[in-house]
């Protein structure tokens, strides 16, 4: 296949335009980014450096390769709700002497590192994606425990945490602690339940009552360093495997351990020499439209993402509102399926059935790339099967085992989604830009449907519909649905693993895939029953 | 006819005889210590022996060695280089004695020359002025004084056998001359095997000229002219040049005439040099003779396109002076710079280690004792190269051998290079006003100092680089952008020392190119043109410079446009400092305790002496820092000690 000829004038008033909107939209994302960034605020960055701490970022930068890169997950949840920007942790994806690891660290800055809903959203996520990848995962433990006033949310699913830990242990995922601070009551468990526990002296506590406590239970007198210190646990517990004797010591340590793990990858790729697209990803944000009715040709953004601008396109002439090609993304072997219309009809269902099913006969990764308002609605579509032909789709987006990377990039609305392997389809990985809507149904629709449905009911009740009432009403929903559909809406509530520039889409492909590789990339023959 | 020369030497010299008997068509013998197994000259010979042994007295020194390996190889003739048994006349007689022809001097000659008092007194009979002297026995202090009082001070104290500065020791006063004479009679004897010292008036500002004169078995002895040789540090050469810029055509030929005379009053045969001291008003001081090819002789071969090897050669074999040699004329300037593996902004403390990298690539001539990979050793002399550049005029000279000196590729063994570098350019140099204290007027800490005016740039060079070998030795993720992070909060950091100097570089690749700062100020304007395992372009404020970098393991080396820097990468993950005794000496370099003036318990005054350490044949008082006791001693005399090592410790007398 010849490389994709691109069509777009970066010199029209169009793209200028388009451009300026999404810089607009990256400016208000990178605000948001800057909070994630600054955890507690001044006074208490300035308080645990005065303690002779360094900040969990710092200590990320410490614990990776140097010069490699380290991809943070969720880095704006808990936007719009109660809660500090980013939980009061920070997750990502880095390289550890030589080994791409899961990390999680928590902030101590935000309310001594406690877990709110948001960070353990946070954690149980990161958790699933190593366990899904096997990626080893190394916790940089300093927190109180949970923050309390919001118990009642994160005590029942907090559970799961600990249980992964020890799942991940039986599947053989390496998991690592290194205690930075306290690490008390619930959250010593982290420490307890991970294959390596690294303790500092002087600065890890590891217990699971305090002084008061233990001093209400059982009227015994106890210093902290007896009961949790890292001297106790490395010379008398054992809970302490390795005795560091500062952070950087501690560091240091964390780095050998994941060293001499003998750890080797389980995928097969990559499969051949990265080549750099032929077409500068910074001409992205002149094409991908922030504006939802206007489409816009995926090609366009696939000929600045993968390998040599190089597509093979799969039923080219066919299901046209549904572009599927083969490619390599930093020499990694993907499929990928994008909407280019918007709407899914009953050939486009069909075509991506059996390229799902080609992928996994022959072991590609499958790139979700969404734009879509959904199935096709009206008489002619429901006559023609199109209930089938979704279902069809969805079985083989649900059953399909090869990795699977949902991009959201424009709209991603009702059982569309669902049929581009969205959220409750587990994707290994959800990537989206900030441009990104995704709800039932769009605001304008949603309202007008609700509107629609209110008259007829005053109607067939032969009541007399109140227009300023109902105007008023869509307006309201309107709102909500606004609100509810964006993307920083979205990835404030971790239902997505970050939002990203697009013009980074090519590298942070190229890490995921990277990641999907320490596990086996297998594909199954196995599949639900297709209506036909 | 000579068909097989055993060269009885080591290093440059060991290969420009080497070089030389190849062009003649003789096949060469190389000896070889144990330190030396790998090195270059080795190599080059067509047959080499092993002597054994370290030190010059384990090895080189040894005659019976020498004459065992020539009977071995079957040589028929010995070069002896300088140094080492060069002047030795027993080491003459014996390989004459065992059949060999010993391409030299007879050993009469070398006995009568090489003492100093005896070719003062065929000197003077020949007409030629000398200094007044006084041979001493430095185990008699009080004959010591009086030959001191005798000659009327300042005077200078030279090993009678020596040669190179070894042993020599300038007093002004009195009271230090016991001392001095003690110090260089034991370095004569480790040096030459020979504890001979005598007593020298000494001239302030005088400049050092020798004149090259050659003789053969037909009775001819002729002038090669002169090689001036004034700019030396601790009366160690390592500037020198023809023509000088004190003679003028009458006075060369004076000094000619005064040269040729002495060496007809003695017969002489083969390469000597006479050696005189020359005062401003041209009024000039027999100092001494060398019966030796000289370590600058490359300057004379350079104005005059002779090689004195095959002159050696051919009158070692019988045959007169070619008529190359006779109707030798001086063309041009020529200018040799000494490369010492030593520290000019320390003392001239001389420098070991692994020379990882070397090359001049300029159109000088270079008769160099290492190569890439070469093991500077705390044996021997510390020279590693000689560089010599010859053009028409002395200014073209001195600029040609001052860049091909600052481009050199050096890397492993601090240099004096940049000292050298900066004398080459310095204004008096270049106006012809050197003497023998020209050091003493320009402080060689200073000029030895880095040539690059920013070192920052070097710094930020080397993490640059550093970053990209990281990148292209990365396991996974290789292919995505150095650094990236979808959220930076920091930038990537490298800490490097340069001498005693902390330099932190920071830096991250973004969108809008490369963020970089120095010791945290922002360095603007800064973008990463090209990055490649030869180098890095930078483009600093809109000027793009290519900064040559290598490595070895944590040390890195920079060459750029303006000078080199050695950056040593601190680690990133700091350990425990070893904690340090309050007052510990460590020892400064690599070497052999030869003497401990203190005892434990002993109460010491700041600055006093308390041990001596002989590293690289120079001998180096360590002093204590502080006033108080000596509570421990860690080494006894004779030791081998590692630079930084403690070998005593003084508890200061305040903190107690």
């Amino acid at each position: 296949m010849p490389a994709i000829t691109s069509r777009i004038d970066p010199r029209s008033d169009e793209f200028a335009q388009t451009r300026a909107e999404n810089l607009a939209i990256l400016a208000e994302y990178e605000q948001l980014m800057n909070e994630s960034r600054a955890g507690g605020g001044p006074k208490y960055v300035d308080r645990h450096r005065e303690r002779g701490k360094l900040l969990v970022r710092e200590r990320m930068e410490l614990l990776l390769d140097r010069d490699s890169p380290f991809y943070e997950l969720s880095p704006i949840a808990g936007w719009g709700q109660s809660y500090p920007i980013s939980g009061s942790n920070v997750t990502g994806i880095g390289v550890i002497s030589g080994v791409e690891c899961m990390l999680t660290g928590h902030d101590a800055t935000i309310r001594g590192g406690a877990s709110n809903p948001i960070s353990l959203a946070k954690t149980l996520r990161a958790q699933d994606i190593a366990t899904a990848n096997r990626l080893p995962l190394v916790n940089l433990v300093e927190s109180g425990g949970a923050d309390l006033p919001t118990q009642a949310d994160i005590w029942l699913p907090g559970g799961k945490w600990f249980r992964n830990l020890t799942n991940m242990s039986k599947a053989g995922i390496p998991t690592i602690a290194i205690v930075f601070g306290n690490s008390t009551a619930g959250g010593a468990y982290v420490p307890g339940m991970c294959d390596y526990a690294v303790m500092i002296k002087d600065r890890s506590m590891v217990f699971l009552g305090g002084r008061p406590l233990v001093k209400m239970a059982t009227g015994e007198d106890a210093t902290e360093e007896e009961l949790g210190g890292a001297d106790m646990h490395c010379r008398v517990s054992g809970v302490g495997d390795y005795y560091a004797i500062d952070e950087y010591d501690a560091l240091r340590i964390g780095r050998e351990i994941v060293a001499h793990l003998n750890w080797r990858k389980a995928g097969y790729g990559p499969v051949r020499a990265p080549v750099e697209p032929l077409y500068d990803p910074e001409d992205l944000l002149g094409i991908v439209q922030s504006d939802l009715r206007k489409p816009y040709d995926m090609r366009e953004v696939l000929a600045r993402v993968v390998d040599g601008s190089d597509i093979d396109e799969y039923k080219q002439l066919y299901g046209q509102s549904l572009l599927t090609c083969w490619a390599h993304i930093h020499g990694f072997p993907v499929g990928v399926i994008a909407n280019q219309q918007g709407v899914l009809f009953s050939e486009e269902a069909q075509k991506a059935t059996e390229f799902i099913q080609l992928c996994n006969q022959y072991d590609q990764p499958i790139i979700f790339i969404h734009n879509t308002t959904g199935y096709m609605v009206g008489t002619e579509y429901e006559q023609g099967g199109i209930i089938k032909d979704g279902a069809k789709m969805i079985n083989a987006v649900a059953n399909s085992t090869v990795p699977h990377i949902a991009i959201m990039a424009g709209s991603s609305y009702g059982a569309g989604n669902y049929g581009m392997s969205g959220h409750a389809y587990r994707p290994r990985f959800i990537v989206g830009w900030p441009t990104y809507k995704g709800a039932v149904m769009g605001a304008e629709q949603l309202s007008g449907v609700l509107s629609i449905v209110a008259r007829e009911s005053a109607e067939s009740m032969g009541r007399e519909f109140d227009e300023e009432a109902d105007a008023q009403r869509s307006a309201l929903i309107h709102a909500q649905i606004t609100h509810e559909e964006s993307a920083f809406y979205n990835s404030g509530r971790v239902r997505d693993d970050g939002l990203i520039d697009p013009r980074d889409t090519r590298t942070a492909l190229g890490i995921l895939l990277s990641a999907v590789h320490s596990a086996p990339v297998k594909g199954t023959n196995e599949w639900g029953v297709f209506r036909m | 006819m000579i068909k097989k020369v055993l060269v009885a030497n080591r290093g440059e010299i060991a290969r420009r005889i080497i070089a030389t008997c190849r062009d003649m068509g003789i096949a060469t013998v190389a000896v070889f210590s144990d330190p030396d197994a790998g090195a270059p000259f080795v190599n080059e010979a067509d047959q080499a022996v092993a002597l054994g042994g370290a030190s010059p007295t384990e090895s080189y020194l040894r005659i019976d060695a020498l004459l065992d390996a020539a009977a071995r190889t079957g040589a028929d003739a010995v070069h002896p280089g300088y140094g080492f048994l060069a002047e030795n006349a027993e080491f003459a007689r014996a390989c004459v004695d065992a059949g060999l022809t010993f391409i030299g001097p007879t050993a009469s000659t070398i006995e009568a020359m090489g003492s100093k008092l005896e070719s003062k007194r065929i000197m003077t009979e020949a007409g030629v002025p000398t200094l007044p002297s006084r041979e001493i026995d430095p185990s008699h202090p009080d004959d010591v004084l009086s030959a001191g009082e005798a000659i009327g001070y300042p005077v200078l104290v030279k090993a009678s056998a020596g040669g190179g500065g070894k042993g020599m020791r300038i007093v002004r006063d009195a009271a230090d001359l016991v001392e001095a004479a003690l110090g260089a009679a034991r370095e004569a004897a480790s040096s030459f095997g020979d504890a001979t010292v005598f007593l020298e008036k000494y001239l302030d500002e005088p400049r050092h000229v020798e004149i090259q004169v050659f003789g053969d078995t037909h009775g001819n002895v002729i002038s090669l002219f002169e090689r001036e040789c004034s700019i030396q540090r601790r009366h160690q050469k390592i500037i020198e040049e023809c023509p000088s810029p004190a003679l003028d055509t009458d006075l060369r030929a004076r000094m000619s005439e005064a040269a040729i005379a002495a060496g007809k009053a003695v017969s002489y045969v083969g390469a000597g040099t006479v050696e005189f001291l020359l005062d401003a008003s041209g009024a000039f001081w027999f100092l001494e003779t060398n019966t030796r090819l000289q370590v600058e002789h490359p300057v004379t071969e350079m104005v005059t396109g002779l090689d004195l090897v095959r002159l050696q050669v051919i009158v070692a074999e019988g045959d007169p002076l070619p008529p190359d040699a006779t109707e030798a004329m001086i063309h041009g300037h020529a200018i040799e710079a000494r490369l010492y593996a030593e520290d000019p902004t320390n003392s001239f403390l001389p420098a070991t280690g692994t020379v990882h990298s070397f090359s001049i690539t300029e159109d000088v001539r270079v008769d160099s004792a290492v190569e890439s990979g070469s093991v500077v050793s705390v044996h021997y002399d510390p020279m590693i190269a000689k560089v010599i550049a010859w053009a028409p005029t002395r200014h073209e000279a001195a600029r040609v051998l001052a860049s091909a000196l600052a481009g050199a590729r050096i890397h492993g063994v601090t240099t004096n290079r940049e000292l050298l570098v900066r004398i080459l350019r310095e204004e008096e140099f270049l106006a012809g006003r050197t003497d023998t204290h020209y050091l003493e007027r320009h402080d060689p800490a200073t000029m030895g100092g880095p040539l690059t005016t920013d070192v920052r740039r070097h710094a930020l060079a080397a993490a640059l680089f550093a970053q990209g070998e990281r990148r292209r030795h990365a396991g996974p993720l290789a292919s995505v952008p150095s650094g990236w992070r979808n959220s930076p909060s920091q930038l990537q950091r490298t800490t490097f020392r340069v001498g005693t100097k902390d330099i932190e570089v920071g830096y991250l690749f973004g969108r809008t190119g490369l963020t970089a700062e120095v010791d945290g100020d922002p360095i603007d304007d800064a973008i990463l043109v090209e990055e490649s395992p030869a180098g890095v372009l930078l483009r600093l404020g809109g000027v793009q410079e290519f900064y040559s970098v290598t490595h070895a393991g944590d040390t890195w080396f920079v060459d750029g446009p303006e000078g080199a820097t050695t950056l040593v990468e601190l680690p990133r993950f700091p350990g425990q400092d070893v904690e340090e005794h309050t007052g510990s000496l460590v020892a400064p370099m690599p070497g052999k305790v030869i003497r401990i003036d203190v005892e434990e318990g002993a109460v010491v005054a700041k600055g006093q002496v308390l041990v001596v350490v002989e590293a690289m044949k120079m001998e180096h008082s360590v002093r204590s820092p502080v006033a108080g006791t000596v509570t421990h001693i860690t080494i006894v005399e004779g030791q081998q000690v590692d630079g930084g090592e403690v070998m005593v410790v003084v508890e200061d007398r305040e903190s107690e």
